[in-house]
């Protein structure tokens, strides 16, 4: 055994690796399974509406619904795309509420619908 | 009124039918009337386990079927009074067990027996579903191992909704911790997981710690079930837990290593 082995931190216990994961992964699972049929449903058509508008990352949104006592509530968390990326995303993109003439208009939805198409997949 | 018991697991392999024999040969032994269903339809395993393969004449799904009566496949083992056993097809798939014949065959039991214990098959489908919808107590099998540990977890899932208990809005099924092939030796040296580490993520009471143990192996050669072997650790530890289930307070052993004598260890410093 070379001295170097010898004084090399000892690993870290597997065992201590299965338990965070265990409780990383099932925290997350448990969530899923206790929530509304719907849930997922709601996720993707959320999703979908918010990618019209932004860039995302479908795996960077979370949809929960918390039961209490008198009040519910729905949160939904979305991790937005850095500055730079969002604005050369909405670049690509219509405004779709600023109203235009009818020329410019068609022609924009044309480009929208080419740089929507990402996220027409993911509906 | 009998008490329906579930050994259940999600994942298989991890020593349902090991437990399911020792429990239920357990219960017997305390005299009260038990008997223990084999819900693995087409692999056929608990009559090898509890020694009695060569008297299985009809089955379960026979008297689902209403081709034989429920006392033509019961088998009453030869060894302990008060306990018998009812195997299961080797031949039909889980499709026969339909909730109504089930539900015909434990009612049925129920008039003659304090304890129906179900050894239910691996999976969360239709075997598994029906060995647990009825059931007013489960215990958990796990091995301290991650994907069994995962598995039970869904499993308490699909009880907490999906048993009859459940969906009648009833008191919910009581749930217990069973921790199987447990190897303190490991545990120390970091290799697995802790009984407290299973029992902080499961969050369910702990009905016993069976030590991995050379003795299943034999017990299950000879058709015996390992509560039987009372020089074994295993099925010592079964003996405990049955007690633990009938509400008697009793320490957990086998869970640190065992201290080795000097002559043993001689023998391994030699070997
Ligand atoms: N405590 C234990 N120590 C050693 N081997 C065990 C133990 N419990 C179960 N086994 C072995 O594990 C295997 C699977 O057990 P079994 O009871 O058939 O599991 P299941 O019914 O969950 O599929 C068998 O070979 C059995 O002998
Ligand atoms: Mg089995």
């Amino acid at each position: 055994m070379s001295i170097f082995n010898f004084f090399r931190a000892a690993p870290r216990a597997s065992a201590v690796q299965a338990k965070e994961r265990l409780q990383i992964v099932m925290a997350h699972e448990r969530a899923g399974r206790s929530g509304p049929d719907y849930l997922p449903m709601l996720q993707q058509e959320l999703l979908a509406v918010i990618a019209k508008y932004v860039n995302i990352d479908e795996n960077k949104v979370e949809v929960k619904l918390d039961r209490g006592g008198d009040c519910s509530t729905l949160e939904v968390n979305i991790e937005l795309p850095a500055r730079e990326q969002a604005k050369a995303a909405s670049a690509a993109k219509p405004a779709a509420d600023k109203p235009g003439n009818d020329h410019a208009a068609a022609k924009r939805s044309v480009g929208g619908s080419v740089g929507n198409a990402g996220a027409k997949k993911r509906i | 009124m009998s008490k329906i018991i579930v050994m259940t697991s999600g994942k298989g392999g991890v020593g349902k039918t090991t437990s399911s024999a020792a429990f239920a040969t357990g219960l017997a032994l305390r005299g009260f009337k038990t008997v223990v269903i084999d819900f693995d339809v087409g692999l056929r395993n608990l009559d090898l386990v509890m020694g009695c393969e060569r008297r299985v004449v009809f089955d379960f799904i026979n008297v689902i079927n209403g081709e034989a009566k429920l006392n033509q496949a019961l088998i009453k083992d030869k060894r302990i009074e008060n306990l018998y056993i009812l195997p299961t097809s080797q031949t039909r798939d889980k499709d026969a067990l339909t909730r109504e014949g089930v539900e015909k065959v434990l009612n049925e039991l129920s008039k003659e027996f304090d304890y129906i214990l179900c050894d239910s098959p691996a999976g969360i489908e239709r075997g598994a579903l029906m060995s647990l919808y009825f059931a007013d107590h489960a215990i958990i099998v796990t091995n301290p191992e991650v994907s069994s540990v995962r598995d039970s977890d869904r499993i308490l899932g699909v009880l907490n909704s999906r048993s009859r208990r459940a969906e009648q809005g009833l008191e919910p099924v009581t749930q217990q911790l069973l921790l199987t092939r447990y190897d303190p030796e490991r545990v120390e040296k970091g290799e697995m997981l802790k009984v407290d580490d299973v029992l902080e993520i499961l969050a369910i009471p702990l009905l016993g710690v069976i030590p991995e143990s050379q003795a299943v192996l034999r017990a299950s050669n000879v058709g015996m079930p390992v509560i039987l072997d009372e020089a074994s650790n295993a099925g010592l530890a079964y003996s405990d837990a049955v007690g633990r289930f009938l509400g008697e307070d009793i320490d957990h052993r086998f869970v640190t290593p065992q201290k080795k004598g000097l002559f043993s260890r001689l023998l391994r410093r030699s070997a």
